[in-house]
Parts: C-alpha cells; sequence; structure tokens
C-alpha cells in the first residue's frame, strides 16, 4: 500500500477511491459483504427472531409481550412435549441407523464390478430426486387403511388375515414413517459412501489380500477405517436432516394417531400456525437447538484430521 | 524360497488376448527381472504370479505345486507395490505387522521380526510414523518392510521405483540388490526400465506384446541379442539400425539403402543379396582415419561429462555413437566412424532374427 502510494507521487493528481480500494481491510469488507448481508437477512434475522418470540406470547394478529421462560416453563410440564421429544429421538436413532446399515450394503454392492453398473446407480438415486411431497403421498397411499397395495400383496400371499391398519396405531404409524423416511433417506447415505469407497485404491485390497487377509478381515481393517471421514461427514447430515424432518411426517400422518407421530419440528409448526401460539411454536423449535448443537459438536469433534490423515507435520 | 515355474501360461481379458504362451523356470533363489515397453504383458504375469489375475491357461507353480486355483493369501508370496499400497491409516510398524497379526502370531515373534526387518532397511526412528508423514524412499522402504517381515518363499516387485526420483532410484536400485544377496529369497521383479533390468537382475526374461523374446543374463542378452527387438531394447543409448543388403562379392559387407558399404564381421550367416538390418551398438563406434571408416556428417554433440555423445547421420540414419574421450565437433562436420566388426550384429530383415 505504501508502494502504490509512492508510485503515485509523481503523477498529478491522486485518486482517492482508487487508494482506499487499494486498502486491504477496505477491500476485504467489500468483497465479504454480500455474504454477509445474505447471511444476515435470511439466517441470523430468522433465528434471531425465532428465539426471541419463544420469550413473547405473541399470537397470530397480536403482537407478543416478553414473558421470560414462561413458554419453557409450560413445556416442561407438558406431556405431549415430551412425548414429542421421545419421537423424535426414536425416529433419528432408528431411521439413521437403517439408512447407514442398508446405505452402506447398498453402496458396497454397487462398488464391485455390476453389469449396468451406471443405470443402477442412477435407480438407486431416484427416491431422493422425486418431491418429498410426492413420495409421502405414494407412502400415504401405500399405508391406507382400505386400499393399501401393501396388505393387498400380503394378503393375496396368505400372510396376513385382514388389512394392517397402518397409520391408525401408535407404533404402526411410527414403523411406517421411519420405513419412508429409510427409502428417502438411503440414496444420499448409499452414493456419498460409494463415492467415498471409490477414493480408496484397490492396490491396498490387493496388498491385504496378499497379506492374508479375509474377506471380512479386509472390509474390518482397510475399508472401515478408510471411510471413517466420509462416514463420519454423511452421518452428521443424515442426523440432522433426520431430526429436523418436517414433510413427510406431516404430509402422511399430520402427527397422528393421537400425536404418536409427531417431531419436534411438526409440533412446532402445528402450535405456532395452525394453533395460533406462535411464541410456544417459536419455543419449541428453539428447544432444538440444543439437541442439534450436541448432535454437530460430537461430530464435529468425530470428524477431526484424524492422526494418519494429516500431512508432513512433524517431518 | 522356492523355485517358480511358468509353463504355457495365457492371459485373456475377455476377447482381447495379452499373454500369448510364457513358458519361464526360475531358479530358486533368483533374482529375475520381467522387462518390456508398457503393455507387453509382464505386470499382468507378476499378477498372476500372485494370484491377483486369473490365469486363462497354462499353469504356474511354485515350489514344485501348481498354484492356480490357490488364493493369494496362501500362495507364500509378498508384492511390493508400484503405488506402495501402505495402509494409511496404520503406523509403519502397524504396516509391517499387519500380516503377521492377521496369521495370529505371538506378539513376541511380531516384535522381533519388525524391528528386524526395521532394523535391515533403516526404518528404526519412523516405526511409529504413519505412511503420509514419511519421504518417497521411506514409503518405498516400509513396502519392502511388510514383505521382508512375511519371511515368503517369493518377492514380487511391480515397477517399484518408477515413483521416485532418478537419484534415489540409483540407490534404491543397490539397496535392492543388497537385500537381495543378504535374504537370498527367489525375486521377479517387473520394470520397463532396461537400465534397472541389468544393474539388477541374475536373468533378464524380455517380453513384447504378449510372448518372451528372450532369456538370459544381462550380458549374454547385451552381448547376443536373438532379435532386433532385444538389440533395440537393451542397451542404452540404443543399438543403431541400419537397413540394407547382404553381399558376399568382395569381402563380407552390407549395402546400406543409399549404397554407403558397411563392413560386417568375416563369420556372418546369410546368403548373398539377403535384405538385413545391419546393427551397431554406439559405444561399439571408434573414430577412424584415413580412408577407412564409413562417412558421417555431425548433427548435435551431447558431452555428459564421462562421455561424449555424437549424433550425426550414416547412409541417411540418425546415428548415435558413444566416446569415451572428448570431442569438439561442429554441427556439419564430416568425420568417418568404424564398427567394431566383432561386435556387429546382422539380423534377418524380414523375421529380425540374429543372423
Amino acid at each position: 500500500m505504501a508502494t502504490a502510494a509512492l508510485n503515485r507521487t509523481g503523477s498529478i493528481v491522486r485518486k482517492p477511491l482508487v487508494d482506499l480500494l487499494d486498502n486491504r481491510n477496505v477491500l476485504s469488507v467489500i468483497c465479504m459483504a454480500p455474504a454477509a448481508i445474505l447471511l444476515l437477512t435470511f439466517l441470523t434475522y430468522p433465528l434471531g427472531l425465532g428465539v426471541w418470540l419463544g420469550f413473547t406470547d405473541t399470537k397470530i394478529g397480536r403482537p407478543g409481550f416478553f414473558i421470560g421462560l414462561e413458554n419453557y416453563i409450560s413445556l416442561f410440564d407438558d406431556s405431549v412435549f415430551w412425548l414429542v421429544v421421545f419421537n423424535t429421538l426414536l425416529y433419528t436413532t432408528v431411521a439413521t441407523v437403517l439408512k447407514f446399515g442398508l446405505g452402506l450394503y447398498l453402496a458396497l454392492l454397487l462398488n464391485n464390478h455390476l453389469p449396468f453398473k451406471a443405470i443402477l446407480r442412477a435407480i438407486i438415486l431416484l427416491p431422493w430426486i422425486v418431491p418429498t411431497v410426492l413420495s409421502a403421498i405414494a407412502f400415504w397411499w401405500i399405508y391406507d387403511a382400505q386400499f393399501s397395495i401393501l396388505s393387498y400383496m400380503l394378503q393375496k400371499m396368505g400372510l396376513i388375515d385382514q388389512y394392517i391398519d397402518f397409520l391408525g396405531k401408535p407404533n404402526n404409524a411410527r414403523a411406517s414413517l421411519i420405513a419412508a423416511n429409510v427409502w428417502r433417506g438411503i440414496p444420499f447415505v448409499a452414493i456419498c459412501l460409494l463415492a467415498g469407497l471409490q477414493t480408496i485404491s484397490p492396490s491396498l485390497y490387493e496388498a491385504a489380500a496378499l497379506d492374508g487377509a479375509t474377506p471380512w478381515q479386509r472390509f474390518r481393517h482397510v475399508t472401515m477405517p478408510m471411510l471413517m471421514p466420509i462416514l463420519s461427514i454423511v452421518l452428521t447430515f443424515s442426523v440432522l436432516f433426520t431430526f429436523t424432518d418436517f414433510q413427510l411426517i406431516y404430509a402422511i400422518t399430520r402427527g397422528g394417531p393421537v400425536n404418536s407421530t409427531h417431531l419436534m419440528a411438526t409440533l412446532a409448526f402445528q402450535r405456532a400456525i395452525p394453533g395460533g401460539q406462535l411464541g410456544e411454536g417459536a419455543a419449541i423449535a428453539t428447544a432444538m437447538i440444543p439437541f442439534l448443537v450436541a448432535a454437530t459438536l460430537s461430530s464435529y469433534f468425530g470428524l477431526q484430521r484424524r492422526k494418519w490423515q494429516q500431512g508432513e507435520s512433524d517431518g | 524360497m522356492a523355485t517358480v515355474d511358468i509353463r504355457g501360461v495365457h492371459k485373456a481379458f475377455g476377447p482381447t488376448k495379452v499373454i500369448h504362451g510364457v513358458d519361464i523356470s526360475i531358479e530358486d533363489e533368483e533374482f529375475v527381472v520381467l522387462v518390456g515397453p508398457s503393455g507387453c504383458g509382464k505386470s499382468t504375469l507378476l499378477r498372476m504370479i500372485a494370484g491377483l489375475e486369473q490365469i486363462s491357461d497354462g499353469e504356474i507353480a511354485i515350489g514344485g505345486k501348481v498354484v492356480n486355483d490357490v488364493a493369494p493369501k496362501d500362495r507364500d508370496i509378498a508384492m511390493v507395490f508400484q503405488n506402495y499400497a501402505l495402509y494409511p491409516h496404520m503406523t509403519v510398524y502397524d504396516n509391517m505387522a499387519f500380516s503377521l497379526k492377521l496369521r495370529k502370531a505371538e506378539k513376541a515373534l511380531i516384535d522381533q521380526r519388525v524391528r528386524q526387518a526395521a532394523d535391515i532397511l533403516g526404518l528404526n526412528p519412523y516405526l511409529e510414523r504413519y505412511p503420509r508423514q514419511l519421504s518417497g524412499g521411506q514409503r518405498q522402504r516400509v513396502a519392502m518392510g511388510r514383505a521382508i517381515v512375511r519371511d515368503p518363499q517369493v518377492f514380487l516387485f511391480d515397477e517399484p521405483l518408477s515413483n521416485l526420483d532418478a537419484k534415489l532410484r540409483v540407490q534404491m536400485r543397490t539397496e535392492i540388490k543388497a537385500l537381495h544377496q543378504r535374504l537370498k529369497t527367489t525375486s521377479i521383479y517387473v520394470t520397463h526400465d532396461q537400465v534397472e533390468a541389468m544393474t539388477m537382475a541374475d536373468r533378464i526374461v524380455v517380453m513384447h506384446d504378449g510372448i518372451v523374446e528372450q532369456v538370459g543374463s544381462p550380458l549374454e542378452l547385451y552381448d547376443n541379442p536373438a532379435n532386433t527387438f532385444v538389440a533395440g531394447f537393451i542397451g542404452s543409448p540404443a543399438m543403431n539400425f541400419f537397413q540394407g543388403t547382404l553381399r558376399r562379392n568382395g569381402g563380407i559387407w552390407v549395402e546400406a539403402e543409399d549404397g554407403t558399404k558397411l563392413p560386417a564381421p568375416g563369420n556372418v550367416g546369410g546368403s548373398d543379396g539377403q535384405k538385413v538390418v545391419y546393427g551397431v551398438r554406439p559405444e561399439h563406434l571408434a573414430l577412424a582415419g584415413g580412408s577407412s571408416g564409413v562417412p558421417a556428417k555431425v548433427e548435435v554433440v551431447e558431452p555428459t561429462g564421462a562421455d561424449t555423445l555424437v549424433f550425426s547421420k550414416i547412409a541417411g540414419v540418425h546415428t548415435c555413437a558413444v566416446f569415451s574421450e572428448r570431442h569438439d565437433f561442429r554441427p556439419g562436420q564430416e568425420i568417418k566412424l568404424q564398427p567394431r566388426l566383432d561386435v556387429v550384429h546382422l539380423f534377418d530383415a524380414a523375421s529380425g532374427q540374429h543372423l
């Protein structure tokens, strides 16, 4: 900067604007501004407003007043809220475990030399490409009490006597929704893990085979450790997506029967918009934050570069 | 330690045939180098010995036992890969101990073997490091250490030095040879670099387009190449070739395409008028004075310090000559070069075979 100014001393007119733009600090502020404004407007402001609303008794059509922790205290004594927390944790845990088990299995299958590999991979991606609401409606139809194709097939095969009430009983409804979520979530997991698998050099498997490793040992000692970095990233995202799931639930059961499939996101919406209690809904949504932060933090520590990934730091 | 016998081995990937019947028998304690240009099938052959590729036809025996249907892990061989294939998530120690751990060897034995191998290779200070923290040469050594720890019947090397820089390559070449002299394990080494082959091998197998062109000790191949391919492949700089016709009137000589008279040795086979390829190595061309010698027009002179490489045109063909003494030719200068007759090679032009 100093040199630039020095070079200009010989010129006839100094241009202050050009000098200003040459300033590293000014320039960096200008370059960051668009991103910062976008983030502040569309991320920080809604988040802040949501948290603020949680401390007020705002209702639709009526500005609220600050009421401190009252919303949270009433939620603490609200059995529905605790049922919903349980639902959310159950939904997230079971769906994530299933998505990862099946997704990893699919990824391993697709990593082999299969005929029509490209087409198979495209097919795997389909559930993810279909809009959520569309697939939710399809599942709603599949789970219908009277017209369920699943019940129809099971009955024709002679496995059941009467149609299953998929969405009418609490545990059936939970299992059905988890199945739908797993169906939607598998492609993401499978494709990400497949990408991870393809970064593993085939010669490592050959070396392991020569070293005397059985297929299981090769998976255990080569595939898994090499896949862990990408696995933990995908796991984080998958947990966050599942925990905050809204569309599937709202389109298929709307939280019923008797709140047994309500998740925190759907309950927050339910109380805030149809119920009109904006403050309480915001409080429920805000209550998700600690869970999400915990999930993110645990994966942050899990994600830290493993020692073997580090470069020639102490070399 | 064991012999390795390769009998009538073929390999095809679908309709593409890459190896068309190879027979090699490798003695116990021998260091054999498979050499050839890329795509000649040498790596495929090595991978078939390792069991990483199916054998399409023929059989491979290790220590007298046919291993066609034996899994790689039961063949008692160790392989050093071109990219080393070290497990990135394991320390040097664990990389070397992995195979013994899988075999459920005792901890004390594993420790002893790993430290012994580390001693031999000078890896002791690095045992707790991860592969990423090592230089190329050190990784190369770990890859060899992993093989040594196994104490296998046969070592297989798949172009192990091609990822190293030139200086390190020369150094590791010597180390591998010294290691073999010490351990005496039967070794099969694949490379495309004929200098590596010449310097390391007890015997060289020259491969080309899926067949074996010639098998022999380095100097046998250098002195008596069986055909033009081996003659051109072995030796650096490569042998000079001239197309011509054998003449037996007025002594034995070869008439190059532009009529230049190339002197030929007296004991050579072949009939008068036969189309031949005349081959002479750069180091077998001497500067001639007076009326003897073949006229050559200097094009480029490359002094390397130890030698002087002189590129010139003889009978319209670009020719290389190497002199151990220094010369100061100008481009365009006319000189005369005299081939050493006892080491001139004549090949049949049609078949490429040595006459």
